[in-house]
């Protein structure tokens, strides 16, 4: 029961963490209609920044406390993903307005190219730290009931609350505010909109804007946990299965989705996974949304796909 | 009413000096039969060039190509447009969006080497192309979901099986033929007693499968299979109210396209690298195979050798940039320039032409057929 | 129209160009080395060192002696960022230049190389990686696993773990876990390791990571629900940190693991800090600033401002893995120029005899400031390998220690599997041993 356990609160976390990535795409796809596959580069590039940064200011300004660089570096970093937003809509989408999705997505792997060579080239391509001061021991939970106890790792438990902040923050965005709401309403319909007045470029900026800020939240969680390298823009790969369980419009959808494909992942890994002789999880939860996608083919959570002839 | 049908004669008779300087003067080449008619390339010129073009390719190049340029940079982009051909069956003539052509091709690569490799005196010719089914096997099953779920995540569900082959091929003993290192090699490749080891010999023997594929290829887009395809592209409800069956259509395009992929791979594998691991069929291999078939264009034969060509050469040369610009850079600096001006030229040429480099040359090809005159 | 017109003179340019060969070949008194490298991607970090190490030891050659015997030597870098066809691409470009001996940095590289050398009549040097079987100069006449493969590795781990234990017989009904990177390279070691459990009754339980390895969770939950008594790491690139980090985090403590001599040098440790104190890896080499060889660089190529990486970086382990490799690669050339002709240009082939001859005892170590860094080596036709010693060494948080004397891997293990894989190499490829005869050429 105990290693049941275990393989169930590791699985939730990663869970989690994968839903932080798979923000990104939700919310890029919900306002401009493009899947962006330039989410990894992104969280790369933003975790570069912050890491660099936070490495740069104490060097050339002399300030030292951990939390006051941190804030800084994350503010540079912020600012920069701003930049890039505004960058990417002025020069690729407001040209491939109206394109056909697998153009669009195309013109985000052409994108997601050039942010992985101008961060390295920029930055560095080392492995770089960013230390947030989150603890990196395990905590051990019922020692009595458990022989060795039950594992929760701190850091994880910390990224969770900070990814469940963001969530909340997100949904009272889009719920809430006129910014929200002309979001929501761009990703309906971009002609409509347009036709009642929202400044639709303004609109794509904020929700890139957006976008590398939910990448930098992510890259500095994965960042702290696994170093910030080229690597890390691999890990959109294992989102990508998060975002189309939960459906590409749904915000609660990549939640759900990322906790469903991380636990899957987990307990295919240490019960399946043996009897075929390991590492099987990086096809099991894609496999796992092929599954459900027979069963739903618009995802968990997603719209359903209306055909009009 | 096409271009072909307007009578050249009106801009002819206005300007009879110009009209000399005319490329393509069509007058005088009527179609009298049906066969005729239909055929793949009606104007004689296109018909000249196509046979100087094969000519060229066949003669010319392996005589007078170096080594490097044999083995480094027209072999790959020979089977890469192949495998481009395949996919842009599936991607540009079905509207099926496949991130999954790495795992055809690994397919192709393990069971060319598996029949190659367990039976002896096996011919080479059988091996690639039981490769070729045995990708058709892989596709049409992770093709079966393509008649439920549609677009973007048709791409993700395909992404399933790229993983699933890379991790199939480290984990099953049988398929690398029980390696202990879990990698394979081929060598001694021949046909018919002919080696097949010398580069020029090499480059034949793809060039051969290329023009074989992409002649069958383009006529089976142009016959009704091809139609039908395309119908779903379109508007596959529509399609599917006048008649043409869905399972049909979209499992027969997975068929061909994986068909073909599995042929490239097997020839990438046995006649490009020789000796390989999966990993030389990732992820950024069904990538590259989908950024050739975008840029070359959807929904054309030419555009796969555009697309190929493109992603072949463009990094080769954006290697050497540094060298004709005389800056010493170093080659961690020199990729990541690279890496960005490879992705800024995609999103150029997106913008520039979101139908891709085929599109720009038939337009080309369009004005030429009117040159000297405008319209 | 213009639009045609600039495509079809671009591209006439373009395939013009690259038909347009390497310029004026090795001309008359330089000696040309290729240096595929990887300074980007995911194995960057190491690869990097690695490199910069390889550059080094020629420009020290230059600058201190003028080159071997008045031969200059020169050199290229060709990115292949780990993959194998632009490895490929990156061999074919290079080969023509004079290159006699290939260091491809990557077994996957190495193996699609392999077939091409010898039609091309070019050396591989594989120190330390490649295949194990390779170590058969008989069958594999152009491969070179210097100094040690994978299974020489895994068998000096599991003396050093014996040792621990009290005694080879102690490690009867322990638990050795295996965390490996799922690839060729991580699943080498595994028929080694799997005889030595069959002979002294250990469990060996395989983990396998998906490369790159950036997600290891799961493997390290399985590690700690599985408990063993030890975990060997084989991972390379952003594997190793990460490992750490998951180790940490599962609270596996990290002194019981043991990395192999890919997966124990700074990059994947510095990282990780205080976190990977106690962590254990193989070492081929000496790291440090100490060396006499490492002095001289610092003096006469860095001084000179023709450094080519991070002046800390030099005498890291990579660093200095990097080095051992071009200071054997120059001093087969060396070996072959006394046989062939001293201050000459040495082909393919003799500068394979002059690896196949290696003879590099103390003295000779200690003029060329290697003393200290590697201990004696010497080849022979039918042994590639020429040495098996490696040490094992401790992070203590600030930098690497040596742990342990040095072992020397079991040759009456190690030598019937080796023959055993290499005849069956030879059938399958329809090869034939060299005959004494032909060594001699």
């Amino acid at each position: 029961m105990g290693p049941f356990l275990e393989t169930l609160i590791g699985g939730l976390m990663s869970g989690i963490l994968y839903s932080l990535i798979a923000l990104g795409f939700v919310l890029i796809y919900k306002a401009s209609g493009v899947f962006n596959f330039a989410q990894g580069a992104m969280v790369l590039f933003a975790a570069l920044a912050m890491a660099r940064f936070a490495e740069w200011i104490p060097k050339y300004t002399g300030l030292d406390g951990k939390i006051v660089v941190n804030l800084l570096a994350f503010a540079g970093a912020l600012a920069v993903m701003v930049v890039v937003a505004w960058l990417v809509e002025r020069l690729v989408l407001s040209r491939l307005v109206n394109q056909e999705g697998i153009t669009l997505l195309m013109a985000t792997l052409g994108i997601a190219y050039l942010l992985e060579g101008a961060g390295q080239m920029i930055f560095g391509n080392d492995i770089y730290k960013i230390d947030i001061g989150l603890p990196k021991d395990p905590m051990f939970l019922f020692e009595q009931s458990f022989p060795g106890g039950i594992l929760v790792s701190k850091e994880d438990l910390y990224a969770a609350l900070i990814a469940a902040a963001l969530v909340a923050g997100l949904s009272l965005f889009f719920q809430k505010t006129v910014t929200g709401r002309a979001l929501r309403a761009v990703a309906d319909d971009h002609q409509a909109a347009q036709s009642i007045g929202i400044p639709l470029s303004r609109i794509w900026v904020i929700v890139w804007s957006v976008a590398g800020f939910v990448a930098l939240v992510a890259g500095m969680i994965w960042g702290s946990k696994l170093g910030v390298q080229f690597s890390l823009s691999l890990v959109a790969l294992k989102a990508l299965p998060v975002v189309i369980l939960g459906g590409l419009t749904s915000v609660p959808g990549a939640i759900v989705g990322g906790l469903l494909i991380g636990v899957g992942e987990k307990l295919s890994e240490a019960y399946l996974g043996p009897m075929l002789g390991g590492g099987i999880e990086y096809w099991f939860g894609y496999v796992l949304v092929l599954v459900v996608l027979l069963v739903r083919p618009q995802g968990l959570f997603g719209e359903k796909i209306i055909d009009r002839v | 009413m096409t271009l072909r049908d307007r009578p050249p004669e009106r801009s002819e008779s206005l300007c009879p000096q110009l009209a000399k300087n005319m490329l393509y003067r069509e007058n005088g080449q009527f179609k009298t039969t049906y066969p005729a008619d239909s055929q793949i390339l009606p104007i004689r010129q296109d018909r000249m060039a196509m046979a100087l073009l094969l000519a060229v390719a066949f003669v010319v190049i392996p005589m007078a190509s170096s080594e490097y340029l044999l083995r480094a940079v027209l072999i790959p982009f020979l089977i890469l447009s192949l495998a481009a051909l395949g996919l842009n069956v599936l991607v540009g003539y079905c509207g099926q969006i496949s991130l999954g052509s790495g795992a055809f091709m690994a397919v192709g690569a393990y069971v060319a080497y598996n029949c190659q490799a367990r039976v002896e005196g096996m011919p080479l010719i059988v091996s690639l192309l039981a490769g070729g089914l045995g990708a058709t096997v892989l596709g049409v099953a992770f093709g079966l979901p393509s008649l439920r779920i549609k677009g973007l995540y048709l791409a993700v569900a395909t992404l399933a099986a790229q993983f699933f082959v890379d991790w199939a091929c480290l984990r099953l003993k049988w398929v690398t033929n029980d390696s202990t290192s879990g990698s394979v090699s081929v060598a001694g490749l021949s046909i018919a007693g002919f080696s097949v080891e010398s580069p020029a010999a090499r480059y034949l023997l793809c060039l051969s499968f290329v023009v074989v594929f992409a002649l069958a290829t383009k006529n089976i887009v142009r016959g009704h299979i091809g139609r039908s395809w395309m119908a779903m592209r379109d508007m596959d409800v529509a399609a599917a109210v006048i008649g043409i069956r869905p399972m049909q259509a979209k499992l027969s395009a997975f068929a061909v396209s994986s068909f073909i992929i599995g042929v490239a791979g097997a020839l990438w594998g046995f006649v490009h690298l020789g000796s390989w691991e999966p990993a030389a069929f990732g992820i950024n291999r069904s990538f590259d195979l989908l950024f050739m078939v975008i840029i070359g264009g959807l929904g054309s034969i030419s555009g796969a050798f555009f697309g190929a060509a493109f992603i072949v050469v463009l990094p080769l040369l954006l290697d050497k940039l540094p060298y004709w610009t005389g800056l010493s850079v170093d080659t961690a600096t020199a990729s990541h320039l690279a890496l960005m001006i490879f992705g800024a030229l995609i999103v150029f040429f997106l913008i520039k032409e979101p139908h891709g480099l085929a599109r720009l040359w038939a337009t080309a090809k369009e004005k030429l057929r009117l040159w000297p005159f405008p319209h | 129209m213009k639009t045609f017109i600039t495509c079809a003179v671009l591209a006439a340019l373009q395939l013009a160009s690259l038909s347009v060969q390497a310029q004026a070949q090795a001309q008359a008194k330089e000696q040309f080395f290729p240096l595929l490298v990887y300074r980007t991607g995911p194995y960057s970090p190491n690869g990097t060192p690695w490199a910069n190490g390889k550059q080094d030891y020629i420009k020290l050659i230059n600058a201190r002696d003028g080159g071997v015997n008045g031969v200059k030597l020169t050199f290229e870098e060709c990115e292949t960022g780990y993959a194998t066809d632009k490895g490929v691409e990156c061999y074919e470009r290079l080969k023509g230049k004079g290159a006699t001996i290939f260091d491809p940095q990557a077994t996957g590289i190495t193996f699609a190389l392999t077939d091409k050398v010898p039609n091309d009549k070019i050396s591989l040097i594989t120190l330390g990686y490649g295949l194990s079987a390779s170590a058969d100069g008989g069958v594999f006449a152009w491969n070179f696993p210097l100094m040690g493969s994978y299974w020489t590795a895994a068998d000096i781990l599991i003396q050093h773990l014996g040792k621990k234990e009290g005694g080879l017989d102690k490690l009867k009904g322990r638990k050795i876990a295996l965390v490996y990177h799922d690839s060729p390279f991580g699943k080498e070691p595994i028929p080694l390791l799997e005889e030595r459990s069959k002979m002294h009754g250990f469990e060996l339980v395989k983990i396998p990571v998906t490369a790159p390895g950036v997600e290891q969770k799961s493997a390290w939950l399985q590690v700690r629900q599985a408990r063993p008594d030890y975990t060997l790491l084989w991972g390379w690139g952003v594997m190793n940190s990460t490992a750490l980090k998951e180790a940490q985090a599962t609270g596996y403590p990290r002194d019981k693991m043991y990395g192999v001599w890919w997966s124990g040098a700074e990059p994947d440790v510095k990282d990780v800090g205080e976190g990977a104190k106690g962590y254990n890896a193989l070492n081929l080499n000496t790291s440090g600033q100490s060396p006499k060889v490492i002095q001289d660089i610092l003096k006469l190529v860095h001084g000179k401002g023709q450094g080519t990486g991070p002046k800390d970086e030099v005498g890291s382990v990579l660093y200095t893995r990097g080095l051992v490799i071009q200071a054997l690669g120059v001093e087969a050339v060396r070996r072959a120029q006394e046989r062939f002709g001293k201050g000459k240009v040495m082909t393919g082939e003799q500068v394979r005899w002059g690896l196949e001859n290696l003879a590099l005892d103390d003295k000779k170590l200690a003029a060329l400031g290697l003393t200290g860094v590697i201990r004696p080596i010497s080849t022979s036709c039918y042994d590639h390998q020429g040495s098996t010693w490696a040490r094992v060494h401790t992070w203590d948080g600030k930098q690497w220690v040596f742990s342990s004397d040095w072992y020397q891997a079991d040759e009456q293990i190690i030598k019937p599997m080796v023959k055993a894989a290499a005849d069956k190499y030879a059938v399958e490829k329809k090869l034939t041993r060299r005959t004494p005869a032909q060594c001699q050429s």
